[in-house]
């Protein structure tokens, strides 16, 4: 049983446990499931400063840091406890694009070649990690939401924004691994 | 079940006009009626590492159209949550509470197309979209901190601008 369970869950499982999340966050105290939302929180409660957008009670909204709090935790323990020993497996196709474009598939979760300490002062981190993580953060204010607000619980809604932001999310990853990634990472 | 429809206003102060919203009606303690979210939240943890969508990879092979699993993870949940929605408005659920449960109806803003082209771009790089960055720093690739903080930083610098912004 518990070799199952270190295994990578196949995505019919994890599908429905991720969906599952919306009538539990709903059922234990109308809560609606959306993640990014947790970061403007955390500027309404660190530095709010004069700016209207974070002049509101965080606190009334405080589970969901308590959530994205568990997930970090979760996902400490299942990494200490359920991990896979096996090598992460990546669809052969990917694995020789990335090979290409000199992003060696290495069997973890992250590639170690980009996402290391090491790369924090360089160019690729200004990248991968400044860049990047700005995107995320502004792109999914100004959407109004992430994955998880839009793609989940506005489309299991049955809400037609929710539709048109997550084509946009796609539409946008396209982009950039499409046509930016071949250039970007000849330059970083 | 009910349906609340939210206008889009720029100075909005209220909880967010989107996502992540409290309806609850009945008063809650600061942190003991909040451990369930902290509960629930290391269950998504675990979730979203062992479906292995936190992994760079995974989204590679989804933007590069090389593999069903992304595809099949968000479909299947997605399926679900419809029919979990479905059923509670069906048989008229209440929450643990007792509450009828709420449901904000989203109003379409162009935010949602620019704004969802630029988190695009950015979840194709990091590999992650919020709660996978959470996920990522938990299973310990500590680096993804930097990430985070500067996501942190764009919504500040979204929050700042909101009003210029084209919506």
């Amino acid at each position: 049983m518990l070799d199952l369970i270190r295994q990578p869950w196949p995505w019919y499982v994890s599908g429905a446990l991720i969906g599952l999340t919306v009538p539990l966050l709903l059922l234990l105290g109308n809560k609606h499931f959306g993640i990014s939302s947790s970061l403007r929180h955390i500027c309404a409660a660190c530095i709010p400063g004069k700016v209207p957008f974070f002049q509101y009670n965080w606190k009334r909204e405080a589970w969901n840091l308590f959530f994205v709090g568990g997930i970090v935790v979760g996902a400490a323990l299942a990494s200490q406890f359920l991990n896979d020993p096996e090598p992460v497996q990546v669809a052969e196709k990917t694995a020789q694009a990335l090979a290409d474009l000199g992003v060696a598939v290495d069997g973890k979760l992250m590639p170690a070649s980009i996402f290391s300490f090491d790369n924090l002062f360089t160019l690729k981190g200004l990248v991968f990690f400044v860049i990047g993580g700005f995107l995320v953060g502004f792109g999914t204010r100004y959407a109004g939401g992430c994955t998880s607000g839009h793609s989940i619980l506005g489309l299991s809604t049955l809400q037609w924004p929710s539709l048109v932001a997550t084509c946009c999310f796609m539409a946008g990853g396209f982009i950039m691994v499409q046509l930016i990634y071949p250039w970007l990472l000849k330059v970083v | 079940m009910k349906l609340i429809t939210d206008e889009f206003a720029e100075s909005k102060t209220d909880a967010d006009e989107c996502a992540a919203g409290n309806d609850q009606v009945a008063p809650e303690s600061a942190v003991g009626s909040n451990i369930k979210y902290l509960l629930a939240g290391m269950l998504f943890g675990v979730i979203a590492l062992k479906s292995e969508i936190i992994s760079w990879y995974r989204i590679q092979e989804m933007f590069r159209l090389h593999s069903f699993h992304m595809y099949g993870v968000i479909g299947t949940a997605v399926v679900t949550g419809v029919i979990a929605v479905w059923l509670i408005k069906r048989f008229n659920i209440k929450t643990i509470q007792g509450e009828e449960v709420v449901i904000h109806q989203k109003k379409f803003n162009w935010g949602q197309v620019i704004g969802g082209l630029i988190f695009g771009l950015g979840w194709a790089i990091t590999g992650a979209c919020p709660g996978p960055l959470f996920a990522q720093i938990g299973s310990g690739v500590l680096v993804v901190t930097v990430t985070l903080l500067s996501a942190i930083a764009g919504t500040y610098v979204y929050g700042v601008f909101q009003r210029k912004l084209p919506h």
